[in-house]
């Protein structure tokens, strides 16, 4: 889960991480009334993605009227395709320097990793390799100050600047380790002429298997409409742009089988993980979850493990009679567990399936073709 | 030799009295695996098909010398679990379990590498060394003893790859599931070490995914080794920014791409196969002439390769 900017700078302050002075508005007025308040002020919009700076999300007043013109520009607008509900009013700042710095669940490490740089202020994958400072942390010790200090030496940071960089980067991984973080980030970290730093920005990504022990935290919803309907089945549900609708059953042979669709020409419309062992009704939904978004043709691709075929099989018959039959060309490939069953169920109510997946995606590729066609 | 696990295994099934502990437990004995006890806090003094439960995970290896574990326990009590086992000394332990918090999974990896335990997963299908023994909950029939090491991040791909070579006469000495999440145990360069090192072993397959660098770094190893090695890795048709299902495999910050890691592997010369079903026939190419290749014919031993 992505929190917001202002979100994640929330939870920055709570655990002692300077921040400007800012609110969040919904409206012209609300910014209006923030800028009298709090002076020069920066309008940033609130989106779940990076580089708002270079699309234009980020704007500047020092006149309430001024703060309300610009506020009405970005306020229902669509920057990087999503819509601006609430803009982060908050004081603009004087930036002597701009520091990056992140903490990471690191898979290849297998431990939290530190990545910083003081080319800051733009993206970390624009940041020349030579610039970047790494250092993995041992989740059992924790970030000690001396390691600050060494990260700080490397990255030649010197003095009170130092000093207050060390501050803010443990603070910064006790966030890390209490809110079950997959990252966080405040790029940049500004240095002010006054010499005082400050978490000009903020992200924080909590992992979303570790929710359940965060009730403290808010809750934000990401993804398309279907995504989140998706979510709340428990089923694992990718929106793409082509017109071939997938069920798979596990992440990997999902995302072969997009793979092989699109080798023999086709575009795949969606990836839906039916995941292990979901029984005939969680399968039966995911098809019409499919099925709802009007693709072309559906490829139902079982290797059955824990997945039966049978299940799969009865989840098929169950949609077709609720609906009728299906209205665009459906291919199967069933086997593994219980494919006999399962391959005797659809034979009995007159659906054909293939064996292996390749003759599968070539039939769906053709057939979404033959039905594009015709519409 | 099979790798990591052998029939000298023996097993505790951790969260045995659960749905999945229970039907797996049976299935792993049906292979022949020495699933010697079960434990499940408060269920001490119970049988599940015949093997007695414990409370806690020491009595299962004071009792029965179990040196392995497969872990069912629901995610929120994953960690306490694989902290159980790890602190009773177990040297293997796959955790099943899925959606375990990346965190725990960080200290559970830090915990066993002071402890000196290999954790296989989380979020796996475990590992099996075909006619000996399997921990986890694959298909049997989709393996066969052999000569080929398969490694791969993904559970159903794994299979329709393993049964393929299967199918083809191509068996397996161990088959290693490294599980789906970000933060996992076993990696890619640890697995082909060992797949290196064993003298059964001829040839590896590497089943990848995007997201990550397990498979760059896997290639910097092959570079060194002496046995061929094949790969194949989903993902091609995945846009940036989207979870495909796994924790891991997601484009983030440009990194993790399939163009990259096909480059990665190439110029180390392995051989990437395009599509799942032509790993077989590439496999087959790289193979030494010669040894009887499956179980079908007693592999093991037959042919004088070890």
């Amino acid at each position: 889960m992505k929190l917001y900017e202002h979100l994640a700078k929330e939870v920055f302050s709570r655990h002692g991480i300077p921040i400007p002075p800012g609110r969040v508005v919904t409206t012209p007025e609300g910014a209006a009334a923030a800028c009298q308040e709090i002076g020069d002020v920066a309008l940033k919009v609130q989106i779940l993605s990076g580089g708002r700076g270079k699309a234009g999300g980020i704007r500047f007043a020092s006149t309430p009227e001024e703060a309300a013109r610009q506020a009405q520009a970005l306020l229902g607008t669509d920057i990087r395709g999503l819509r601006v509900e609430r803009l982060l009013v908050e004081k603009k700042l004087q930036i002597d320097r701009e520091i990056y710095v992140g903490i990471v669940a690191d898979g290849a490490s297998r431990r939290p990793l530190v990545i910083a740089s003081v080319a800051g202020g733009v993206s970390i994958e624009e940041v020349p390799e030579k610039l970047i400072v790494r250092q993995i942390i041992d989740p059992t010790w924790g970030l000690l100050p001396y390691r600050t200090r060494q990260i700080a030496r490397r990255l030649e940071l010197t003095g009170d600047l130092a000093r207050q960089f060390g501050d803010i980067l443990v603070k910064l991984y006790r966030v890390f380790r209490a809110t079950d973080a997959e990252l966080v980030e405040i790029n940049p970290l500004v240095q002010q002429p006054d010499g005082t730093v400050i978490a000009a920005d903020g992200r924080l990504n909590v992992d979303d298997d570790a929710l359940f022990r965060h009730p403290e935290l808010p809750r934000v919803e990401d993804g398309t409409e279907m995504e989140l309907r998706a979510r709340k089945a428990g089923l694992s549900y990718v929106e793409l742009d082509g017109n071939i609708a997938v069920m798979a059953n596990g992440a990997g042979i999902t995302m072969a089988t997009l793979d092989i669709i699109q080798h023999y020409g086709g575009r795949p419309a969606n990836f839906l993980d039916a995941g292990g062992g979901a029984g005939v009704e969680a399968t039966a939904q995911a098809i019409e979850l499919l099925l709802s978004r009007s693709p072309r043709a559906l490829l139902v691709n079982i290797f059955g493990g824990i997945t039966r075929c049978d299940d799969v099989a009865r989840a098929l018959v169950t949609v077709a009679e609720r609906r009728g039959g299906f209205a665009i060309p459906l291919v199967i490939r069933l086997v593994g567990t219980n494919e006999k069953e399962g391959q005797a169920i659809l034979q009995e109510h007159g659906f054909e399936a293939y064996r292996t997946m390749d003759e599968a995606a070539a039939k769906v590729v053709a057939a979404a073709a033959a039905n594009g066609g015709q519409a | 030799m099979p790798i990591i696990v052998d029939e000298r295994t023996r097993v505790v099934v951790q969260g045995a009295t659960g749905t999945q502990g229970r039907f797996h437990l049976a299935r792993m004995q049906a292979y022949g695996t020495h699933v010697m006890a079960g434990s499940s806090p408060g269920k001490g003094g119970e049988e599940v098909n015949g093997v007695p439960v414990y409370d806690t995970v020491e009595q299962a290896v004071f009792h029965h010398a179990a040196n392995a574990s497969v872990i069912f326990v629901p995610s929120a009590g994953a960690k306490d679990a694989a902290f159980e086992a790890i602190d009773a000394g177990l040297g293997v332990i796959v955790i099943i379990t899925e959606h375990i918090p990346v965190h725990d999974a960080m200290d559970i990896m830090a915990f066993a590498r002071q402890r000196g335990a290999c954790v296989v997963g989380p979020n796996t299908f475990g590992i099996i060394s075909p006619g000996k023994t399997k921990l986890g909950i694959m298909p049997a029939v989709a393996y066969a003893p052999g000569p080929v090491g398969i490694v791969a991040r993904s559970g159903t791909l794994s299979y329709e790859i393993a049964s393929a070579l299967t199918r083809s006469g191509l068996g397996q000495t161990t088959v290693v599931g490294l599980g789906g999440d970000r933060v996992v145990g076993l990696n890619f360069v640890e697995v082909l070490k060992r797949f290196e090192e064993d003298p059964e072993t001829q040839a590896c397959v590497l089943v990848g995914e995007i997201g990550g660098s397990a498979e760059e770094e896997a290639a910097e190893y092959a570079k060194s080794m002496a046995k061929p090695v094949i790969a194949y890795v989903v993902g091609r048709s995945a846009p940036p920014g989207k979870r495909m299902g796994h924790a891991g495999a997601i484009i983030e910050r440009g990194r993790g791409t399939f163009e990259g890691k096909v480059k990665a592997l190439e110029a180390a010369g392995i051989r990437v196969a395009t599509l799942p079903w032509e790993v077989a026939g590439l496999v087959a190419e790289v193979l030494p002439e010669g040894p009887a290749r499956n179980g079908n014919g007693g592999g093991n031993g037959n042919g004088g390769r070890s």
